[in-house]
């Protein structure tokens, strides 16, 4: 442990920067009492925030950036003339149990550029897990990459000491993501993905029987794709996430604004910036699917494949459908109230709670938490109605919305520059 | 207008409900014993506080509504918001009468009051877990300042003892002048007499730290830079998930230097 290890780490977490994923939930691990360590559960605890807002709940590094593919997209690509390192076990096993110690991180995320060949970068990382797991007693998070094309023994023997493992598919097509990234296809994605998935429901039918049995990557898998970097459209991407969702054990599908590191390759879109806006209405619709109870071809439909980016998703199906509207918030199930923009999760239990003990008016959904300014075109509940959607038009409510939105911005901008 | 006071404990609340009932009243303004007095009211009750009552109403309460209403009314007592003995006062009244439970009652003012102050107690101490930094002392012991909104660290400490439970550690609490410590044995409150700058600016002084504890520091300020994607930079949303109030105890966000 040394001013060495300070310049790899730098090097390391530089290159692994781009996954998305950090987070440390899903599953529960209790402390056994002889060892450090336990993971909560519920919704992961985040330690920091970066200066890109991103949070950090694990440490997320690389074993290695030198890699012997060369994906276009990927900023370790071996054609890129970049900083190359590579951590040795210990050190990576240290820094996860000193950092951990000090409350910095909830665990570890551990991935690897490809050396030699799958196996043997994918058996360096098993061994790290399990040098945490067994000599350690590490009970934090650990989520381990499963790299494409590990044989299934790895696979296998990292699902006992990891809580989750993903395998990125980057791309929504395989056209695409062989056009991009010649030496991968689907096969070598949905192979492991695959192991992971009948680790699991082998260990639960076991675990049926037999309480004893080692629990196999109890937060499930996550995945990732890109956002920007191939022509796909929103509406490839939702279809994609959607299947992947109906995959038991897939837990998470993450989407990562394409940031341009690689400029010089001509199959790439030359961003400015990365599709910040974009990725945001992506989340905003994983969102609608996973908690929303809306179905992918309900979020675009091949008129408008890709998302407004002015308008949120859940906003956008309400114009599209003001034959649904208005919402009598007295009486609607539960999956309608969910349905009105400005009424979220919470205050939606809230309200279908609340309305058993009296007619909800106005002023308790404002109390409630309901964003009234936005849900007033979409809902009535027995008062004289202000300019519903029904009475109006999809336009008239949209433009109103945006109005609204244009004015808040102006006062933020005002109040920056004064203030 | 009706107003009691009470001494702000847990138990001291219970019992304005108790006394409350007792003289049938409704109480309009329940408040600490020191707070100013409105200059027109009715009557004024200073209530004492009365373990066999509270115990009472307490008994009671939890017969009434569910156990996890009880932990978030439990919760939502730590507040600062002065208006919230009045409206917990209006709560339990209403809980310990009615033939149903009223905890999901929304739209009543004192029930809704319940459910928004124990989300702010909980998230700060959440925040608690979330924000605690702790540096290796030469003792081997993990030392940690920290001064939450509320008084959470109890509600805290519970995660830090199951999570930590092979090596020793302090957590402080500056504000309120009281913290644990665990050995590695046992867990026990503890009030730090010295005056060492530690417990000023949350920095172990360079002879208290061992000796490994600079480098681990700097690796992890390396770390939270080289993480960050700077086409994204987003100071807004980095301060909205982590407030600046955090930042002086937190290892990543002061600098190198010890003052």
């Amino acid at each position: 442990m040394t001013e060495a290890t300070l310049e790899k780490l730098k090097i390391l977490t530089a290159a692994a920067k781009y996954d998305v994923s950090c987070s440390s939930s899903g599953t529960v691990r209790r402390n056994d009492g002889k060892g450090v360590g336990n993971t909560v559960g519920g919704i992961g605890i985040c330690h920091s925030f970066a200066a890109d807002g991103r949070c950090i709940s694990l440490l997320k590094v690389m074993l290695t950036n030198y890699c012997k593919y060369d994906c276009a997209y990927c900023i370790n690509r071996r054609s890129n003339d970049i900083p190359r390192a590579s951590l040795s076990v210990s050190e990576v096993v240290n820094i996860t149990m000193e950092f951990y110690r000090r409350n910095y991180i909830e665990g570890l995320f551990l991935s690897s550029g490809v050396v030699r060949n799958p196996d043997y970068t994918m058996e360096r990382l098993v061994r790290i897990a399990k040098e945490l797991r067994v000599t350690h007693r590490f009970n934090g998070y650990i989520h381990l990459k499963s790299i494409p094309g590990a044989s299934r023994e790895l696979v296998n023997e990292a699902g006992l000491y990891a809580d989750r493992m993903s395998v990125n598919i980057e791309i929504p097509h395989e056209a695409s993501l062989k056009y991009l990234a010649p030496e991968k296809d689907f096969k070598s994605i949905y192979e492991p993905m695959g192991y992971i998935k009948q680790g699991s429901l082998e260990c639960a039918e076991d675990r049926k029987h037999m309480v004893k049995v080692p629990r196999f990557v109890p937060a499930g898998q996550s995945t990732q794709m890109i956002v920007g970097a191939s022509a796909d459209t929103d509406r490839d991407i939702l279809f994609r996430s959607s299947a992947l969702y109906s995959m038991p054990t897939m837990r998470r599908v993450y989407y990562s604004g394409y940031v341009s590191v690689n400029t010089y390759d001509t199959r790439l879109p030359a961003l400015k910036q990365p599709p910040l806006v974009r990725e945001n209405r992506l989340y905003q619709a994983d969102w609608l699917m996973r908690f929303y109870q809306f179905k992918a071809d309900e979020i675009t439909d091949s008129d408008n494949p890709n998302l407004d980016l002015e308008v949120d998703p859940k906003l956008g199906w309400a114009l599209r459908h003001p034959e649904a509207f208005p919402v009598d918030v007295n009486r609607a199930p539960y999956e309608m109230i969910l349905r009105v923009p400005g009424v979220g999760v919470k205050s939606a239990a809230l309200i279908v709670n609340a309305r058993k003990f009296r007619h909800l008016n106005s002023d308790h959904l404002k109390k409630i938490g309901v964003a009234m300014n936005r849900a007033k075109y979409f809902i009535t509940c027995g008062e004289l109605a202000v300019c519903s959607i029904a009475d109006t038009s999809p336009e008239y409510v949209r433009h109103q919305l945006l109005a609204r939105e244009q004015r808040k911005e102006n006062t933020l901008q005002l109040s920056f520059d004064f203030g | 207008m009706v107003i009691y006071r009470f001494d702000g404990t847990f138990e001291g609340l219970l019992t304005v409900v108790f006394d409350s009932f007792l003289r049938k009243e409704e109480p309009d303004l329940v408040c600490l014993y020191d707070t100013a007095l409105p200059l027109f009211y009715d009557s004024l009750c200073d209530v004492a506080t009365d373990e066999e009552k509270a115990g009472r109403v307490w008994q009671k309460l939890r017969k009434v509504i569910s156990s996890s209403a009880v932990s978030a009314f439990t919760a939502a007592f730590l507040t600062d918001n002065e208006e919230f003995p009045t409206l917990a006062v209006r709560f339990v009244r209403r809980a310990v009468v009615s033939a149903q439970s009223i905890e999901n009652d929304f739209s009543d003012p004192a029930v809704l009051a319940v459910l928004n102050e124990c989300r702010r107690v909980r998230c700060e101490s959440r925040r608690l877990i979330q924000f605690v930094r702790f540096q290796k002392a030469v003792d081997g012991t993990y030392f940690s300042l920290v001064e939450p909104l509320f008084d959470v660290l109890p509600m805290a400490i519970s995660h830090f003892h199951d999570r930590f439970s092979d090596q020793p550690f302090i957590i402080y609490d500056k504000a309120r002048d009281y913290g644990y410590h665990f050995d590695g044995e046992e867990l026990r409150r503890i009030n730090l007499k010295s005056d060492g700058r530690h417990l000023s600016s949350g920095k172990l002084a360079p002879e208290l730290m061992d000796e490994s504890e600079p480098l681990y520091q700097e690796l992890w300020r390396a770390y939270v830079k080289s993480i960050a994607i700077v086409e994204r930079s987003n100071p807004r949303k980095q301060r909205q998930d982590m407030p600046v109030r955090f930042w002086k105890y937190l290892t990543e966000m002061n600098g190198t230097e010890l003052e």
